[in-house]
């Protein structure tokens, strides 16, 4: 039943219908995408055809390379933040028993699944003055009066990482799930400690996982959009929000297009990283 | 690592995870219209008003309207694409399952802004169709992943052993091949049902103006102040993700279908 | 004549040989293994015959018939397989009515078969398990009943034991033989342990790393009479020496002269040949007395495992195994001088 080849026409028909509609609703879009940036813009419309590398040109302003500068300064500080949390915690987990595992699983697949808007309603919320955790720590006498820390910077990297956490986890379960469970127990009846044995041995032997998990996360992260807007102040508008204001906003979809496209070329280059670090993997990591 | 320490970080990691929720859930519990925590009094009433003023009714109608049908086509992309890529190792079937797996890696700003462009063009920019058939794109992923790796749990020998047994190859697809995938596009199903229900930029890009879902509805209401009827919702999407995810969990091989749906093993 | 014919059968995968040179006769009704190392293309022949690989030459005969290029679903055979691919989303009873349903067969037919068979492989009341709920010994018992359910016209076995612990596979062995037995069906099972091959079949094929038949005959005449120094040497353990043919009836091992019963034809006086030996067939005595078929030596190791001995000799070079009973067992101890006696009816002459 499995073949090499499909044989004859009737063969080729189960993937007919994907690949028309994968090619229709996916590769059409980005090609009309690409070629909308080169348009022009029409007032009260969409955009003229035409060809001009003016959006590529109108991109480089103040503002957008104060918005780009910042965005990947948030990205890196937040995937730095989960990666450091999330790989010991991942290790944690997948040295649990199997039902333990699928307990945490649940838990993180359904904070990941979470809109945004939630996310970040229920982070202010929980940093606002009225419902807010300052409230628990004027209770325990730590604080005078409840204050309100949202929006903010801090609210900001709170919300990122809420988000960015559960994704880290699962990006980091597999290849920690796979490492050899002797590989620690070796290094212990060499004379390690626990402690030394997770920092020579668990982080040694993934090293490589471990900076393609970062690259990962900091391009998960550079694509959210709503979290900004709602725990951010304008100056900590992300790039993701700066292509929503201009395209929807400003219908300006060339010059939305464009930043699209810069964008793009940012996040493959990232994947392609990744694969380059994936590919120079030690056996250890498998 | 010390186990009283190593308790303590997955506590509060799970504090980290629980508290926002937990909060909101107490909000939702307020008696008045205002955001205490601990709540002040105790009623439900904002969970009666979310499921029976229309404000809120329509968007969880549209939304579930959108989640169902999305997911069934993006079901009915990945199954026989999954199944090709199973029957024959050819390049262009691999190629269809890169372009498969595209959407959800890109930043979903990007897939997003190259839908509302195509909806422009075709002029179908606005309407429910739209957000449904790039849902059901943007989330084809999952159940691709799923469905393919339940195919490759089919050792070859059970294929074997049914046609000894005299069944020809559709009644091989019938009796062996079909049965022992169904659970996986159950799970494939599942995800991108509750990621289609939570599901903010897509939605709002192609057609945010004329169908508003659930979370373009929370994100517009946010802006006139915030309700605890917000709260409710909070908590009927996490309650809805929680048992849906712990359905899998329960009945699905959880751990697996994690192994094969992050990305980094994908790369490997 | 009835059976199954093998007629010039050679299989490639891509640059690879998994068989070749295979010329078979199975007679009809006859348990038959397939015995050989691993790699030897056991497998693949019987995967040839049933129908799931195309032979890249030569053909299949069924009672006649050219089934050479019959999809294995048309040929209404039965097959358990290595992994016993039971249907985990069937229950036992579904899984053994597969074929019948397959066949359309009634709902009333197919519980009362289900019925039977499962009273014939002895697990009467089980129809309603899930096969998770079976231990290794049961499922195995499922798997044959599940290839029987449709009397196929032959029974086809793929190391199906091959997982199961040594105590457990002797009895299913016994089992599967007298139930082979019992239903008189044309048989066929590939393995690569000899004891499980001497246990059950009528004829024993003996493939080799070459992947060729070495020789095809009964489990006593294959032990007794090896066709060469692989079959003798993968069949049993053996003694097998070099030496030269030197009179019609005798040869000549390292300056020792032995008597023999039995030449083969073609060998001429002078030409290389090898004799091979059982272990049970050669008598050790203490020192070193003179007599025909007598090779005097030094014992270098005792293996007593209790229901038997065996003893290493150095004779001069060649080391020779003899095995024998603790009842009979000689008197003697590591380092002594003792003498092996190779019977002239148990010494064969081997070409090859």
């Amino acid at each position: 039943m499995i073949e090499d080849k499909p044989k004859g026409l009737r063969a080729l028909l189960p993937i007919l219908y994907p690949a028309v509609t994968l090619v229709v609703f996916f590769v059409i879009p980005f090609g009309i995408m690409l070629a909308v940036s080169f348009f022009e813009r029409e007032p009260g419309g969409f955009y003229t055809t035409d060809f001009s590398i003016d959006n590529y040109g109108n991109l480089f302003t103040e503002l957008f390379g104060r918005v780009l500068v910042f965005s990947i300064f948030i990205s890196a500080l937040c995937a730095v933040i989960c990666v450091a949390v999330g790989f010991p915690f991942t290790y944690f987990i997948t040295r649990m028993r199997r039902k333990a595992q699928v307990v945490w699983l649940v838990i993180l697949v359904s904070v990941l699944s979470l809109s945004a808007v939630i996310v970040a309603f229920a982070w202010s919320l929980l940093l606002s003055q009225t419902a807010g955790i300052s409230n628990l720590f004027v209770w325990l006498g730590l604080m005078g009066k409840p204050v309100s820390w949202s929006p903010g910077f801090w609210a900001l990297t709170a919300g990122m990482c809420y988000i960015a956490f559960p994704y880290t986890v699962l990006v980091l379960y597999p290849p920690l799930s796979r490492l050899d469970p002797h590989l620690p127990e070796a290094a212990q009846t060499l004379g390690a400690s626990p402690v030394t044995t997770f920092f020579t041995v668990v982080l040694g032997s993934l090293r490589s996982a471990i900076v393609a998990t970062l690259i990962m996360v900091f391009a998960f992260t550079l694509g959210t959009y709503l979290i900004p807007q709602i725990l951010g102040r304008p100056q900590h508008w992300t790039l993701s929000v700066l292509i929503t204001d201009e395209a929807v906003y400003h219908s300006n979809l060339p010059l939305a297009s464009a930043m699209a496209v810069f964008f793009m070329v940012v996040s493959l280059a990232l994947v392609g990283l990744t694969m380059l670090i994936g590919k120079s993997r030690g056996p250890a990591a498998r | 690592m010390n186990r009283a320490l190593r308790q303590l970080f997955l506590a509060l990691v799970l504090i980290f995870l629980a508290s926002p929720i937990v909060v909101v859930g107490g909000v939702s519990l307020n008696e008045k219209k205002s955001l205490y925590f601990p709540p002040q009094g105790f009623s439900l009433n904002w969970y009666v008003e979310l499921f029976t003023e229309s404000a809120w009714l329509v968007p969880i109608e549209n939304s579930m309207i959108i989640a169902t049908l999305s997911s069934l086509a993006a079901i009915s992309i990945a199954l026989p694409l999954a199944y090709f890529l199973w029957r024959y190792r050819v390049f262009y079937a691999r190629a269809l399952f890169m372009l498969g797996i595209a959407p959800f890696m890109l930043p979903p700003v990007i897939t997003a802004l190259g839908f509302l462009t195509f909806w422009a063009t075709v002029g179908l920019y606005g309407q429910m169709v739209a957000t449904i058939v790039s849902h059901a794109i943007f989330f084809v992923t999952l159940p691709l992943v799923t469905i393919s790796l339940g195919f490759e749990s089919i050792d070859r020998e059970f294929i074997e052993a049914a046609e000894t047994m005299g069944a020809d190859s559709k009644a091989v697809f019938r009796t062996v091949v079909f049965p022992m995938v169904r659970s996986y596009m159950v799970s494939g199903y599942a995800f991108c049902f509750v990621l289609s229900l939570n599901e903010y930029i897509v939605a709002y890009m192609v057609s945010g103006f004329t169908v508003e879902t659930l979370p373009i509805k929370i994100f517009n209401a946010l802006r006139y102040g915030y309700t605890p009827v917000m709260a409710a919702v909070t908590i009927f999407f996490v309650l809805l993700a929680a048992l849906i995810f712990g359905l899998i969990g329960r009945f699905g091989d959880l751990p697996r279908l994690m192994g094969a749906l992050a990305p980094e093993s994908r790369n490997a | 004549m009835a059976g199954l014919f093998l007629e010039d059968i050679h299989k490639h995968f891509g640059s690879v040989v998994a068989v070749q040179n295979v010329d078979l006769r199975i007679p009809h009704g006859r348990f038959v293994c397939f015995l050989g190392p691993s790699g030897c293309g056991k497998t693949t022949l019987l995967r040839l015959i049933a129908g799931l690989e195309r032979p890249t030459r030569g053909r299949v005969l069924l009672e006649e018939a050219d089934i050479t290029d019959q999809p294995a679903h048309q040929r209404n055979f039965g097959m358990v397989f290595q992994s016993l691919a039971l249907f985990p989303h069937l229950s036992v009873g579904d899984n053994i009515a597969y074929s019948l349903r397959i066949r359309k067969a009634d709902a009333s037919v197919r519980q009362r078969r289900v019925d039977a068979l499962l009273e014939l492989v002895r697990l009467p009341g089980y129809a309603g398990r899930h096969i998770s709920q079976l231990s290794g010994g049961q499922r195995q018992r499922v798997a044959i009943a599940r290839a029987l359910a449709i009397e196929p016209r032959l029974f086809l076995l793929d190391e199906p034991l091959s997982a199961l612990d040594a105590k457990l596979r002797e009895d299913m062995q016994l089992e599967m033989r007298m139930l082979q037995q019992r239903l008189g069906v044309t048989t066929i099972l590939v393995t690569h342990d000899q004891r499980e091959a001497m246990t059950m079949s009528d004829l024993i094929v003996v493939m080799g790393t070459d992947n060729q038949v070495h020789q095809m005959g009964t489990p006593l005449e294959i032990y007794r009479n090896p066709a060469d120094t692989f079959v003798a040497n993968f069949i049993g353990t053996s003694n097998l020496l070099k030496g030269i043919c030197s009179g019609s009836r005798q040869v000549t091992i390292s300056g020792k002269t032995l008597g023999i019963e039995a030449m083969p034809e073609n060998v001429k006086e002078g030409s290389a040949i090898t004799i091979s030996v059982r272990p049970e067939d050669i008598s050790v005595v203490a020192g070193a007395p003179e007599g025909a078929n007598h090779l005097p030596g030094r014992v270098t190791f005792v293996r007593d495992v209790g229901s038997s001995v065996e003893i290493y000799l150095d004779c001069n070079g060649f080391q020779i195994i003899s095995q024998s009973t603790p009842k009979s067992r000689p008197a003697v101890r590591q380092g002594d001088v003792a003498t092996a006696v190779l019977p002239p009816a148990a010494c064969v002459v081997l070409t090859a």
